[in-house]
């Protein structure tokens, strides 16, 4: 199997702090990391190689140093990595980042399968893995917490409210994946001495001889950021701290049936 | 593309067994404001078969109209024929907004037809309001693990799409004697077009629990749960209230609570009127997750917990000896 | 960690200290209670390959530099000594095999280890310790083979090893000129291991006897002459003897950061105790104590890249570090008052870790002996 996967070098928000003084976001220090789903979905394609054979390619949109995190992902079993960069591409919304996307994806090959991560932990949008699924006009198959794939058939488990709907689509399909689907290797010494010396392609915009000018950037971006705010503090309430602790729990329901909450 | 042609404000009601979720009748409330603003129709869009029922919730909770579309193709929820459904409607009617609920289903809808219709899609919003000197909504949502929010304007395409989190906004009052026009619509798609079939289904919650999303009462507990064990407690006390169970990122990635469970930025966010965070620290992607509940009571044995800066009612204590009193003491209320 | 040189170096530590980290730290009070071998989390060092770090790459290994390697241990040891010497404790027999062996033992082993497996180094006598010459096991040449008899202690691995490299005499006549150094696979008919030691420290570390009971091996698993056992041991254990000061320093780095952590929080006298004099002294001196011993592993370390002898070196470094956690354990326990020495809290396990560095891999006092004699050279 030939498979794709699409992943993102972002900064780890769970370390991200808040500044209490300027109220804003505190980047400095934050280590950049590959996506965590991003991780789920190489784990994923990886592990599809190694039951069927074929090859597993990673992509990523972004800067230079997004490289640090496609060494990464091949230290983790990919086999060949790719950078689309471009400045041209700089200020893109979904919309214009998934359609830069399924061009690098056509440019690079036929595959039958490509697998993103749920969202990224940054945008948090969940919208790129879908959106490059309806550019290249090929089904997909989001929020899949499990997958098997005989012959051209997939079969996922969808996450639902309830439970997971056993979904079935022949290939090519688009799937993003959440992180119930595994737990996703380290990497060994060897391979991550032998990431260190591969050499990662770049695609730019020129490469790309397709692709629509006015579909990227800026200008392909119909949504646009007016402002950023750092989320308004709900203000804390009253403080219950008795010495025992089913003190607590009588001061507790004093105060819950006073406000008929209970 | 025409801004002017563009009119009125859709939501998506998404329904299930031809019942309406409760995320589309709460973005009727919310849209009605929004389409008032610039004089314009809130109008539901239900797409199933058999959805009666759907249709007289969506009318009862508010929709100045409703369109219609059904088939048996349409049952079970499918990217390849909602899609279809919803970009045909589109070209016809020109919607100027379209609400969607940031389901799951919602969330895989949303991208596929803005993509389709090359316009903008604002995922996961929060808040929603009107831009004062275009008209244009005004989407506000959350990123960086809920760090930040970031209002994003859509004023270049037409129509501006948007899916909105579960329990955000509450639904109106129901009004059943309300009369409203059914515009039905005859959009077929055909087998070849639906590239996805749903097989089965594996039910992971008991169907006498209550449900997340529907909840108005949540009980959720963290790493300082110690084990899964003790999470029979928070069963024991969410049962008393009639409520559900939830879980931190931790005591999911604990293994302690099953992933359906998780209330977070990367799980589902509720919006109940009481939640209970129990041994939950209260980091930023929790707190993502549970910052629209109406009232949040923290139980917590640390005093420097964040959870305490947003909590309405926070004890300072251990759980263990806290809720078995609490239970007890409620339990003696509804006897009495 | 001030011996950090390159990108390659930081990314190869960062990722064994993440691993370590999120996977073995989580386990590592529960197992130092049981005195339980984590056989599960070290089958994840073999994924990673950590136990092939010294194995030559022509034999297919990660062939690291003994700097890296010695980083890489010292991150292990500071989550967990027992579950580093584990890994360690291969590279000693391995470093019998390279001393002495020829080219097919050297594949012989590494083609057993790779795979995922641990080595063993069978020496020690319940009456041959310090006085390794004086030890009774024998091996006996039967025609192409040797049929070796030996009871040995205190072997690390002894449980889990599937080779050993063992250490018996070939002529008694010669006392310490007679012993021979061999490879034996534990699939040799013969083999027998005694109980798991129920030990004060490096819990995590499968600690047996083994013995050897009319174990016949083909005689090309002799290492090099024979009578030339004792020289190999030497040669072993002079490089063995820094590398387990690297796991010395991890553990006196882990009590620093724990001291360090607690002198903030704790309050007394109205202020973290931190900012109390008395225990600035303490941490200070722990801290000065702990950069000298990571100084002269390194130094060591940059020694053996370079093929050089550390006879002496090693004995330094391994008697320095090996005394120097002693100290350093000792004061973490101090500093933390009452609470130092309840198992609640994590110092009183890396005092009773640290005490066995003063005795393995050569006392302290036969280390100040070779130190000696190469100064009265």
């Amino acid at each position: 199997m030939d498979i794709l996967v699409c992943v993102k070098q972002v900064p780890d928000t769970s370390e991200i702090r808040i500044d209490p003084v300027t109220n804003t976001l505190i980047r400095s220090g934050v280590p950049s990391i590959v996506n965590p789903f991003d991780a789920n979905a190489l784990e994923a394609a990886v592990q599809l190689k190694e039951a069927h054979g074929g090859s597993v390619t990673v992509i990523s949109m972004g800067p230079e140093q997004a490289k640090n995190a496609l060494k990464e992902c091949l230290s983790l079993g990919a086999d060949r990595a790719v950078l689309i960069s471009d400045r041209l591409f700089g200020g893109s919304d979904t919309l214009a980042t998934s359609y830069i996307l399924a061009n690098a994806i056509k440019r690079l090959g036929k595959f039958d399968l490509i697998l993103c991560g749920k969202q990224a932990i940054d945008g948090d949008t969940g919208q790129v893995g879908p959106e490059i699924a309806e550019h290249l006009g090929i089904a997909q198959l989001t929020f899949v917490a499990k997958l098997d794939v005989k012959g051209d058939v997939i079969t996922v488990q969808r996450e639902h409210d309830e439970g997971y709907e056993i979904v079935e689509a022949k290939l090519p399909v688009v799937v993003t994946v959440v992180k119930s689907i595994n737990k996703p290797r380290y990497p060994s010494i060897k391979s991550k001495l032998a990431a260190n010396k591969a050499v990662i392609d770049v695609l730019k915009a020129s490469d790309l001889p397709e692709i629509n000018t006015e579909k990227i950037g800026l200008k392909g971006s119909p949504t646009k950021v007016k402002k950023t705010f750092t989320p308004p503090r709900k203000e804390s309430g009253i403080r219950i701290c008795e010495d025992t602790g089913s003190g607590c729990a009588l001061k507790l329901f004093e105060k819950l049936v006073a406000a008929k909450l209970v | 593309m025409n801004i002017a042609d563009y009119k009125n404000v859709w939501v998506f009601i998404e329904n299930a067994n031809g019942e309406a979720k409760n995320v589309g009748l709460e973005l009727l409330n919310q849209g009605r404001i929004l389409a008032e603003a610039n004089n314009e129709k809130i109008i539901g869009v239900v797409i199933g078969n058999d959805v009666n029922a759907a249709v007289k919730s969506t009318i009862a909770y508010g929709a100045d109209e409703v369109i219609l579309v059904e088939g048996e193709e349409y049952k079970d929820y499918n990217t390849d024929g909602y899609a279809n459904v919803m970009v045909t409607l589109v070209e016809k009617f020109k919607p100027s907004v379209i609400l969607i609920g940031a389901s799951n289903n919602g969330r895989d809808l949303g991208p596929r037809i803005s993509a389709r219709l090359a316009t903008g899609l604002t995922a996961d919003c929060t808040g929603l309001g009107i831009n004062e000197e275009t008209g244009d909504i005004t989407w506000t949502r959350p990123a960086f693990g809920g760090n930040l929010m970031a209002t994003i304007l859509c004023s270049t395409t037409r129509p501006q799409i948007g899916t909105v989190r579960p329990g955000v906004f509450k639904k109106a009052q129901p009004d059943t004697t309300r009369r409203a026009p059914i515009i039905k619509e005859e959009i077929r798609t055909s087998a070849e077009i639906i590239r996805t079939r749903v097989v089965g289904f594996i039910k992971a919650m008991d169907e006498a629990a209550v449900k997340l999303e529907e909840a108005e009462i949540i009980v959720s507990g963290g790493r300082g749960m110690g084990k899964p064990e003790n999470f029979a407690l928070l069963n024991e006390f969410a049962d008393l209230l009639g409520g559900a169970v939830g879980a931190s990122r931790a005591a999911v990635d604990a293994g302690w609570m099953p992933p359906l469970q998780q209330v977070g930025q990367t799980g589902k966010t509720v919006g109940p009127k009481i939640y209970f965070a129990c041994g939950i620290s209260g980091a930023i992607q929790h707190l993502a997750g549970m910052s629209s509940s109406d009232v949040i009571v923290a139980i917590n044995k640390d005093p420097e917990a964040p959870i305490f800066d947003v909590a309405d009612y926070g004890v300072v204590g251990d759980l263990f000896e806290v809720i078995p009193v609490l239970i007890e003491e409620i339990r003696k209320n509804k006897a009495s | 960690m001030g011996n950090i040189v390159t990108t390659e170096q930081k990314e190869l530590v960062e990722m064994v200290r993440n691993f370590a980290l999120k996977e073995v730290k989580p386990h590592v009070k529960e197992l130092d209670e049981k005195g339980e071998f984590p056989m599960e989390l070290l089958k994840q060092a073999f994924d990673m390959g950590l136990h092939c770090l010294e194995i030559p790459e022509e034999y297919g290994g990660s062939g690291l530099d003994y700097q890296t390697t010695a980083i890489i241990f010292e991150e292990l040891a500071k989550v967990d000594a027992g579950y580093a010497i584990s890994l360690v404790t291969t590279f000693v027999a391995l470093r019998s095999v390279i001393a002495a062996g020829n080219e097919a033992q050297k594949k012989l082993f590494a083609d057993i280890i790779i795979p995922g497996a641990f080595g063993g180094f069978c020496l020690t006598e319940p009456n041959s310790g310090s006085d390794a010459g004086s030890m009774r096991g024998t091996a006996v040449k039967d025609g192409d083979e040797y049929v070796i008899n030996a009871s040995k202690c205190f072997v690390t691995n002894g449980g889990v090893a599937d080779v050993f490299v063992v250490f018996a005499s070939t002529d008694k006549s010669k006392g310490v000129k007679g012993i021979s150094a061999f490879i034996v696979e534990r699939s040799r008919a013969g083999i027998t291991v005694g109980k798991h030691e129920d030990k004060m420290g490096l819990r995590l570390s499968n600690t047996t006897d083994v013995t050897f009971t009319d174990v016949r091996v083909p005689a090309d698993h002799l290492l090099g002459k024979e009578g030339t056992g004792f020289i190999t041991a030497m040669n072993t254990l002079n490089v063995s003897r820094a590398f387990v000061g690297a796991l010395a320093v991890g553990i006196c780095q882990a009590a620093i950061d724990e001291a360090v952590k607690y002198a903030k929080e704790r309050v007394q006298f109205k202020k973290p105790i931190g900012q109390l004099q008395a225990v600035q002294m303490i941490l200070a001196d722990m801290e000065i104590q702990t950069e000298a011993a990571r100084q002269l592993v390194h130094h060591a370390m940059i020694l053996m890249d370079d093929n050089k002898p550390v006879v002496k070196e090693g004995s330094i470094t391994k008697t320095f570090c090996g005394d120097t956690v002693v100290k350093v354990t000792t004061d973490a326990v101090q500093i933390f008052g009452g609470y130092g020495v309840s198992k609640e809290y994590p110092v009183e396990k890396l005092m009773r870790d640290s005490k066995v560095f003063q005795i393995f891999e050569g006392t302290n006092q036969i280390q100040r002996l070779v130190i000696a004699k190469e100064m009265l050279k």
